[in-house]
């Protein structure tokens, strides 16, 4: 199977005041393509900083992350942002939905970025599809959290991604609802072969990928295929 | 506490401050010009008239006049009046103020002159001192010879400076300064000729002056002689600057109010965003009253260090108004500080800040402490009372304060009501186009166009408050470029057309065939002759104008009853007159009744109507006349208009000279005209009009100069409001920048929606101040200068474009951060 993500020697350190404080170090790992891979740790551990290197919002000190078969570290800023338009999709703990747009708009913003011309109905399916089909013009402010998360969720997979990134998507949400989006967030996963990368306290959720890798202190404790499989 | 959450927002509470400096500012600066211009006025009081009392009379004095001038034995005398004067060495001919001047005049001040000695030898060795520009002008120096009517003198030197005379007046007749022995030679002070007769006194100071000038003033008003004190002067002369200042002072507080405007935006949603830590506080039992006044010394703090420092800014200011306006004063002003407009300035800054930033700061008083679980922004808004009260507050506090600033409560309130209607106004469009926006949304445009439109009502949106900034000072500037381009176009017309644009004044019946020979010759045509007869009003409506004078009851105008009115007879109109009232009677046979025709002016005045007998004094004969028809006058039509015009055959015989118009096309023809004029008829005057133009074309943009000045502190405070807003909204701006390029927009795309918003902003801004300086002046036009109004495209095409280019750069200064900005930081501060 090909690799999607390929992680080599990834160093990330922080400068503040005159200290030096490595949060990520000597990271290497690989994502298959169509797999679902959850990162672990406690708070601090660096999971976050990960995921924004993996997803290109971030650069590291050293090491090479190659996504979708291209390297990050040659593209400039713009280039990573195309590279997400067309290959991305991110879910986040706070949802980060535009107030200024109704769900329906802040679904099409990929595809209006992409100047797609089908980017409504597009939108107005997967709405559907996360069972938000009435809710279509209704503000952020106007939704309660699952519903808004379930937006993000339509959000993340408007551009037919190859590669999902969630940063603790039930994080703000009940047990209830939260496992109502988590089983959308698989079925859609399944439905059109994304990758899913989760990153998560939760192990039970973790559990649920095919594979953990586990971190501690910025390295990796430890990296292996569950039962999920 | 108010200091430690201060020192995490000190950037953001600076550029609070900031939006009120130079709204401070202009108030200190012009209050303290204000200060120092009374001051220098009453200080320079007498070097100002050159005397302690004049006594002046616009004719010959009359015995009785005569007699109380003599009994007071004036120091020195002087007769003045305008003329014509050639320079033999070139040629050049000119218009001037005569001033013929006997005794050592002016007993305080002095008189300015180069050489300097020639001020006190002129009169002995019998030398003409000639204004200072005019000698530059025409390239004539010391000893060169100057013609004054039939005389010609030596000219002894030039005069830099005349208590009585300013630059200004200056500029439209220079004045030469003649020993008085010689003006009889000059023979101009034929019939007919204007001419003013002043006496001058010099007295000590234990003379009461007002007592004086109650006990001869009525005398002298029967003999139409005046007396003028230093101090009645120099009151009415700082009453003139006064209304200067009050304007200026009310532009200042514009820009002020903007300013303050700007803080209550911005402390708006400082306070919002600080809703959920004023929860924390209350959960931890902070009072309601500890945390309103943790952000009330906050903004309390902003006002007076604002204050402080606008009123030190406008101190510095304060020195650049003497250049400004060195034309408008006749006297050298001596800046000093005083403290009072100091603290004005630091007491305003303290008061407006906190009294516009209380409606805001009032919700922390309300924040319930459950909103540190969700804030509800109603639940914790303030009662309705409230409010209203903090509204009347701020409305009551801007009347007393103009009112304070003008002295007058109608004009007060106008200018609040005014300045409330077009903040409403501009308010008003803002939220209407947001309306607009969301009700008509243009779908069908591109994903950036859409996103910028949608900025404009994103939530903590600073719209409202940015197109009233930006519309204001636009406002301010085309309503400025409008007016003056009413004015000027009353000047175009008039040298656009066949009109006349050379004048020659005072011409001699027996002169009018030669003079008129004189313009043919040079190939130009007599366009007008038309005949002057000067007479006063003897009676009116059967009451005689003696009495009248003497009755404090009347309703008639003083100036009706001591005017030497010129008059002219005619059997037709001109175009620029109409008869609203009564009929024009052409002609009339001997005998008939004479039935003449006024001005609607002077039937105001004289409170005369159709029917009303009047009885004229024509050079000592009595006329019986009745009031046949009231016309309305265009004046602004620089021709030669009257307010009394007879029929013709009844003042044919009259004592009466005349007056010739001419049109020449261009400079050279109107110096060779005048050359061949003022030689062959040296008392004739000659006005040329389009020198008039160009003058009023100078006073204009000087003027136009002061208040473009002023908008310029609108303008600024409206750039700095808008920064401030830039700045507030730069977090949000970051975060969905951030968004947007997480979710794959380019850096491309993000600084398209910013432009864009920006071009929004500022267009619509702009457009709205246009339009309302359009409409405002086409009120101007037609119920001020009834003028037809054609409006100059110079704004639209000049300011909306550069204003909106402004408001973009602004905008887009702060998007190199946002564009900077790392993404992962930005969404982990959010998680």
């Amino acid at each position: 199977m090909s690799k999607i993500l390929k992680i080599t020697g990834l160093e990330k350190t922080y400068t503040s005041g005159n200290k030096q404080l490595t949060v990520l170090h000597d990271i290497s790992f690989e994502v298959e393509k169509g797999q679902t891979f959850s990162i672990v740790g406690p708070s601090g551990s660096g999971k976050t900083t990960l995921l924004g290197i993996c997803a290109g919002l971030d650069q590291p000190n050293a090491g090479n992350v190659e996504l979708c078969g291209q390297g990050l570290n040659s593209l400039n800023e713009d280039q990573r942002a195309q590279l997400r338009n067309k290959n991305v999709g991110f879910i986040f703990q706070n949802f980060q939905l535009l107030p200024t747009l109704t769900a329906l708009e802040n679904v099409s913003v990929p595809l209006e970025l992409q100047g797609a011309k089908d980017a409504t109905q597009k939108s107005k399916i997967l709405l559907e599809k996360v069972g938000l089909g009435d809710r279509v013009h209704h503000y952020p402010s106007q939704l309660s959290g699952g519903e808004q998360q379930r937006v993000a969720l339509a959000r993340a997979f408007a551009n037919s991604p190859s590669i999902l990134f969630a940063d603790e998507p039930t994080g703000n949400l009940d047990e209830e609802t939260g496992e109502k989006v988590i089983q959308l967030l698989f079925d859609l996963n399944k439905e059109n072969g994304t990758t899913l990368v989760i990153i998560t306290h939760d192990l039970e959720l973790a559990n649920r990928t095919q594979q953990i890798l586990k971190l501690k202190g910025g390295k990796i404790v430890t990296n292996q295929l569950t039962s999920a499989l | 506490m108010a200091w430690r959450d201060a020192k995490a927002s000190i950037v953001r509470l600076l550029l609070f401050m900031a939006s009120i400096i130079l709204g401070i500012a202009a108030v200190v600066s012009i209050q303290l010009f204000s200060t120092n211009l009374k001051d220098n006025i009453q200080r320079q009081s007498k070097n100002l008239m050159g005397a302690d009392f004049i006594i002046d009379s616009r004719q010959v004095p009359t015995e009785r006049a005569q007699a109380i001038i003599d009994s007071l034995q004036p120091d020195a005398s002087e007769v003045k009046f305008v003329s014509m004067i050639a320079f033999p060495k070139n040629g050049g001919t000119k218009l001037v103020q005569v001033r013929g001047l006997e005794g050592s005049f002016p007993f305080y001040g002095s008189l300015d002159t180069e050489p300097s000695a020639v001020s006190g030898t002129y009169q002995e060795s019998g030398g003409v001192l000639v204004d200072a520009t005019l000698m530059l002008q025409f390239n004539v120096n010391p000893g060169d010879s100057i013609k004054i009517g039939e005389l010609t003198l030596p000219i002894a030197g030039a005069l830099k400076s005349i208590p009585g005379s300013s630059a200004f007046s200056s500029s439209v007749a220079p004045p030469v300064v003649v020993p008085y022995r010689f003006i009889e030679a000059t023979q101009l002070l034929q019939f007919g000729s204007r001419k003013e007769y002043q006496y001058y006194y010099k007295v000590s100071d234990t003379i009461n002056l007002k007592q004086l000038q109650d006990q001869l003033e009525p005398q002298l008003d029967l003999e139409n002689a005046d007396l003028d004190t230093h101090t009645s002067t120099t009151n009415r002369l700082g009453r003139r600057y006064d209304n200067v200042g009050k304007f200026l002072n009310l532009a200042a507080f514009i820009a002020l109010l903007l300013g303050c405007i700007g803080i209550a935006s911005s402390v708006h949603i400082y306070i919002k965003e600080k809703l959920r830590a004023i929860a924390v506080l209350k959960c931890m039992g902070a009072s309601r009253l500890q945390s309103f006044l943790i952000f009330l010394i906050q903004i309390a703090g902003i006002g007076i260090v604002g204050g402080l420092v606008g009123s030190l800014i406008g101190v510095g200011l304060q020195q650049l108004f003497p250049y400004l306006l060195k034309d408008f004063l006749p006297f050298t002003l001596v800046i000093s500080i005083t403290p009072a407009p100091i603290l004005i300035g630091v007491f305003l800054g303290l008061f407006m800040s906190v009294l516009f930033a209380l409606l805001p700061l009032l919700r922390t008083w309300y924040v319930s402490p459950l909103d540190v679980l969700r804030v509800d922004e109603k639940a914790s808004q303030e009662p309705t009372k409230i409010r209203l009260l903090v509204f009347g507050a701020i409305l009551v506090f801007l009347y007393l304060f103009s009112l304070w600033l003008i002295k007058e409560p109608l004009y007060a309130l106008a200018f609040v009501a005014g300045t409330l209607i077009t903040f409403m106004i501009l308010a008003g469009v803002a939220l209407g186009f947001i309306k607009a926006v969301k009700r008509f949304f243009p779908k069908h445009w591109n994903f950036t166009a859409r996103q910028s439109l949608l900025n404009l009502f994103r939530p903590n949106n600073q719209t409202v408050v940015l197109v009233v900034a930006i519309g204001l000072g636009t406002f301010l500037i085309s309503t400025l470029y409008f007016t003056k381009d009413i004015l000027l176009s009353k000047t175009e017309v008039g040298q656009t057309s066949e009109n006349a644009n050379i004048i020659v004044l005072d011409v001699q019946p027996p002169q009018l065939d030669s003079v008129a020979q004189t313009i043919t010759e040079n190939s130009l045509p007599v366009l007008n002759k038309i005949p002057l007869v000067t007479m006063r009003m003897h009676s009116l409506n059967g009451r005689l104008v003696n009495e009248l004078r003497q009755d404090t009851t009347r309703q008639i105008r003083g100036w009706v009853l001591n005017h030497e009115f010129r008059t002219t007879y005619r059997d037709a109109l001109t175009p620029s007159e109409e008869v609203v009232e009564g009929e024009w009677v052409s002609q009339i046979n001997t005998n008939d009744p004479i039935a003449i025709s006024i001005s609607d002016n002077l039937a105001d005045d004289a409170k005369l109507s159709v029917g009303d007998p009047v009885v004229f004094n024509v050079q000592g004969v009595l006329m019986k006349t009745t009031v046949g028809s009231i016309r309305k006058v265009d004046w602004a039509q620089m021709q030669l208009n009257f307010t009394i015009v007879f029929p013709a055959g009844v003042l044919e015989q009259a004592p009466q000279f005349n007056v010739l118009t001419t049109s020449v096309p261009d400079d050279a023809s109107s110096a060779a005209l005048q050359q061949n004029l003022v030689s062959n008829f040296p008392n004739v005057t000659i006005i040329d009009l389009r020198q008039v133009y160009t003058l009023v074309e100078d006073i204009l943009d000087q003027v136009s100069w002061v208040i473009n000045f002023m908008a310029f502190f609108s303008i600024i405070t409206g750039i700095i409001v808008l920064i401030g807003s830039v700045r507030t909204s730069k977090y949000q701006r970051i975060k969905e920048s951030v968004l947007l390029r997480t979710l794959g927009a380019k850096n491309s795309q993000i600084l398209q929606i910013s432009a864009f918003e920006y071009v929004f902003l500022g267009l619509l801004g702009s457009l709205v101040g246009i339009i309302l300086a359009l409409i405002s002046s086409l009120c101007l036009a037609l119920f001020v200068f009834k003028e037809p109004f054609i409006p100059s495209l110079i704004p639209f095409i000049v300011f909306l474009p550069g204003i909106t280019l402004l408001v973009l750069v602004i905008g887009l200064s702060n998007i190199q951060t946002v564009l900077r900005s790392s993404p992962l930081e930005v969404l982990r501060r959010e998680a």
